[in-house]
């Protein structure tokens, strides 16, 4: 997030698009709900009607896939009204030109034709966007998990940065993050192209100095391969061994099929988890490690804020902390890598990470700190591009709306689009150790709408078949108010009944994320 | 010039405009006691403890609704205040079931203490937050004797028809204060008082059980309950909270970065707790997961020991067969495939210590960047 998560109830109007909040980020989104309390504006741009569309001004449906092209739509209406910030536009950023020439055909006439959005609620979004004293964009993986998804993010930036809602209190452009160090795993480099605070691998210096530090040579400059290209890899032979640490791709990744092949192709596989799931079923080699409430250390939040993790229980049985066990292995294959404790690792970790360098957990014990954070005496950054973006001036991308990688057509008549529901949590090797949340939410559906499930003959409660190009799954219908005619929504949690046996793996190009939020699927009685 | 100052008990003390004396008084950690007020929420001014005395003024005012006024002169412990919050705790504890406090059996410990309490109402629980409990706390402070006093007997049955949360209508004190946590922090709206008079209870949607409601379970109403009214169920059959250890962490699931007080006992979380209200990001606030969703650190199905495959199937090892199997097989296939050969996922599940210990591993030992996590996915 460019700001924090309190900033949210001081913003004058926010726009919360992709994002199923009431039941991802349940907390952040009671800061909406107060918001909207205290009289602040609230427009929704969901393709399902979501938990917070019940607290909305508005609640505006677009297709699924055709964000580019309601986002531009909006700035169409900005720029054509002359709504927009021209001190900001012209002392922040550059490119207007180019914005503004794409944005040109994207009438609210053409743009509620794409996106079955009416005309006239994207001119009033645009006007009220515009004219609110300052504006907060939060949105979620309904923007990024689409093969357009870096264009639906740079496309968000845009239109904040055309009214000027960047840089200060209560406006910015906030992608919530779905996992408790999502963004410290980024940080610290856990990534194929850079090392922690994002300084590229193949940037000589950066490297030079981290062999230094590292005590080693030889090191790649050759940015790695991303998670979805390394199944791509093992499928075809290339990729021999992996190692993987808490994550269950067999329930999680994009047509599931395909990554079983791939990590069934690997000549060495090892997983170290807290439990065995349908991953480490197939691993050579399991590792135990030790949770969340077992160790020291610290996990950064979705508002960049570094806060402390304790320990609280001793772990079961033989347990290790990740560290611990990676260390060990590093050793045994003779490199010696030997911390006292978390801590130790955490001043390595600040004294070769510019963002990170003035924290301390001393600094961090009662309340974290946000990074960036350059120097002991610095007290954090709570609000990024205050006075300039990272590259100095904001660059507005001229983009135009594609459409998602697979569509509906007479063999699969539906949109797919899959998440989370409330009471599970990603692949639910945790949640679904807690009988209360099982009772909540015992199992798979398919969420569809009244007319749709009418057309099928069935209703809540009847068995279906779902399938797709790659894979079918079966599980109970649910009709709900939540879902538009023509797609369905089916949370992935379920092993049983996995909704990636569905997805389709096409990548953004740039971010290599699969396209989860769309894809063609059929539903038929089930046989079951 | 306007000088922004009032007395709290001799205390020359600055105010902002518009706030109230328990705002000022709770900031300058001058203790009013209060069982209906809760932080960031419009007063509702039911519980009638947190009453002052104000210098020249006749009638005690409640001090969580009442907006500090230049030069006021207020009293906080003064015999009247205290006479008048005995008369309205022994209301209080007049009003439902909270004999705990009261009576002089003849008894050491409070089991049998709170049997015989039991054999006198009928009633068949103990009280599960007897020792952690706001309004006996009061009781004892203001030496509240009871003894003698009718016992309201309570006309709504005990819910136990969901898996989180136990409703002891015998115990609510219609403080509100969980209203307040639903409606106005959570904003979830899925409780208000129903009914009037005799009948006032705090009800869901038509007075239906949470499990039918729009409950969403996320517990706020437990916390600030200052009674036994609303408790956690599996903590309750866990057993009791005293001689728990409090520990401040994160919460271990979404990206919000929840600070939570994980209260453990014998080596197991026995219940969870949003943090300090003051303390960001959440202030306090938790949801259902976060709050009810630990069972699984202590699960049985833990792993306990490393795992290897032989012959097909995964058996026990020792760590040092493990992991040297693990050095043997990543050195060999660096050796004959190349570095590039080799892929790591880190997890945006455990610390930034092990996500950069992940990533030293991978580029410094397997020499490759293949490595990244569950970002996208």
């Amino acid at each position: 997030m460019t700001n924090t998560i309190a900033d949210i109830e001081t913003s004058d109007l926010i726009l919360v698009t992709g994002s199923n909040t009431t039941e991802n980020h349940p907390v952040l989104s009671s800061f909406v709900k107060r918001a909207v309390l205290k009289g602040k504006k609230l427009y929704v741009i969901d393709p399902r009607r979501v938990g917070l569309t019940d607290h909305a001004n508005k609640w505006l449906r677009q297709f699924p896939g055709t964000d580019i092209a309601w986002i531009n739509g909006l700035m169409h209406v900005i720029i054509k009204e002359n709504l927009h910030n021209k001190k900001f536009v012209e002392d922040r950023t550059e490119n207007f030109e180019a914005l503004k020439e794409i944005v040109e055909k994207y009438t609210p006439d053409y743009v509620e034709n794409i996106t079955g959005i009416k005309a006239d609620d994207i001119i009033e979004v645009a006007r009220q966007f515009a004219k609110a004293s300052v504006a907060s964009i939060l949105y979620c993986m309904g923007i990024t998990q689409h093969t357009c998804g870096t264009n639906n993010v740079k496309s968000l930036a845009n239109l904040s940065m055309l009214c000027g809602h960047l840089g200060k209190p209560g406006g910015g452009v906030n992608p919530l993050r779905g996992q408790n160090n999502v963004q410290g795993a980024c940080d610290m480099g856990g990534l194929p192209n850079v090392f922690t605070a994002y300084q590229l691998v193949s940037n000589d210096e950066a490297r030079k100095n981290y062999e230094k530090v590292w005590n080693t040579t030889g090191m790649s400059a050759t940015p790695g391969l991303p998670v979805t290209e390394m199944i791509q890899k093992a499928f075809e032979g290339e990729l021999k061994s992996l190692f993987i640490i808490g994550e269950n791709p067999l329930v999680s990744d994009p047509d599931l099929n395909h990554v079983r092949k791939a990590l069934a192709n690997l000549d060495f596989f090892v997983v170290q988890d807290i439990f065995q799931t349908e991953t480490t079923a197939i691993a050579d080699v399991v590792l135990p490690a030790a949770c969340f409430a077992e160790k020291d250390g610290t996990f950064s939040n979705t508002e960049r804020r570094v806060q402390r993790v304790r320990k609280a229980v001793d772990a079961p049985g033989q347990a290790k902390q990740d560290w611990e066990i990676l260390c060990e292995i590093a050793r045994k294959m003779g490199y010696e890598m030997s911390y006292e404790n978390s801590q130790d690792i955490f001043k390595e970790i600040a004294s070769v990470t510019p963002s990170y360098k003035g924290i301390t957990w001393d600094r961090i014990d009662k309340i974290g700190i946000h990074w960036p954070c350059p120097d002991e005496a610095h007290e954090g950054t709570p609000i990024l591009h205050t006075t300039q973006f990272t590259r100095g001036k904001g660059m507005f991308h001229a983009i135009d709306h594609t459409p998602p990688a697979e569509e509906p057509d007479e063999q699969y008549p539906y949109i797919l689009t899959t998440g989370r529901v409330l009471y599970h949590y990603h692949t639910g090797t945790m949640t679904m150790k807690t009988d209360g949340l099982n009772m909540l939410s015992p199992e798979c559906f398919v969420e569809i709408s009244s007319t749709d499930a009418k057309k099928i003959g069935l209703d809540t409660g009847s068995m279906v078949d779902v399938s797709s190009r790659r894979g079918k799954i079966s599980a109970k219908l649910k009709v709900s108010s939540k879902a538009v005619d023509g797609t369905v929504f089916i949370p992935f949690h379920f092993a049983k009944a996995a909704a990636n046996e569905l997805t389709n793996a096409k990548l953004d190009p740039i971010a290599k994320i699969p396209e989860f939020k769309v894809c063609a699927i059929k539903i038929e009685p089930g046989t079951v | 010039m306007e000088r922004n100052i009032i007395a709290i008990n001799e205390n020359e003390l600055t105010f902002e405009p518009g706030e109230t004396i328990l705002e000022v008084a709770q900031r300058n950690k001058i203790d009013i006691p209060t069982l209906c007020h809760l932080k960031n929420t419009i007063p509702t001014t039911t519980c009638k403890i947190c009453l002052v005395e104000i210098k020249g003024e006749s009638d005690l005012v409640e001090s969580c609704a009442t907006k500090a006024k230049q030069d006021m002169i207020i009293f906080t412990e003064s015999s009247k205040v205290i006479k008048a919050r005995q008369k309205n705790i022994s209301k209080l504890l007049a009003s439902g079931n909270h004999n705990c406090a009261i009576r002089d059996f003849d008894t050491n410990d409070w089991t049998s203490f709170q049997l015989s309490v039991l054999k006198s109402d009928g009633k068949e629980d103990l009280c599960p937050v007897w020792g952690d409990c706001e309004l006996q706390d009061l009781a004892y402070r203001y030496q509240v004797i009871t003894r003698g006093m009718p016992l309201n007997e309570c006309k709504y049955e005990t819910e136990r028809a969901n898996p989180f949360i136990i409703r002891d209508f015998s115990r609510c004190i219609l403080c509100g204060r969980c209203v307040k946590a639903c409606r106005e922090i959570q904003v979830n709206n899925a409780i208000e008082f129903g009914y009037s008079g005799k009948d006032l209870k705090i009800i869901a949607k038509n007075d239906a059980v949470l499990k039918d409601s729009d409950c969403v379970f996320c517990g706020e109403c437990i916390q600030v309950c200052p009674v036994g009214a609303l408790v956690p169920d599996k903590a309750f059959r866990d057993g009791r909270f005293t001689d728990t250890k409090k520990v401040r962490t994160t919460c271990a699931f979404c990206g919000v970065g929840c600070q939570v007080d994980l209260f453990v006992q014998n080596n197991k979380i026995v219940k969870i707790d949003g943090a300090d209200v003051d303390l960001p990001p959440n202030n306090a606030s938790l949801c259902v997961k976060g709050r009810f969703g630990y069972e699984f650190v202590a699960s049985p199905k833990r792993l306990t020991k490393p795992l290897i495959k032989k012959d097909g199937k995964q058996v026990e090892a020792s760590w040092d067969e493990a992991l040297d199997l693990v050095a043997r097989k990543l050195g060999s296939i660096k050796e004959e495939f190349g570095p590039d050969s080799q892929g790591f996922l880190t997890s945006a599940r455990i610390t930034n210590e092990e996500n950069y210990i992940a990533q030293k591993f991978t580029r410094a030992v397997l020499k490759t960047n293949n490595i990244d996590h569950c970002a996208r996915l």
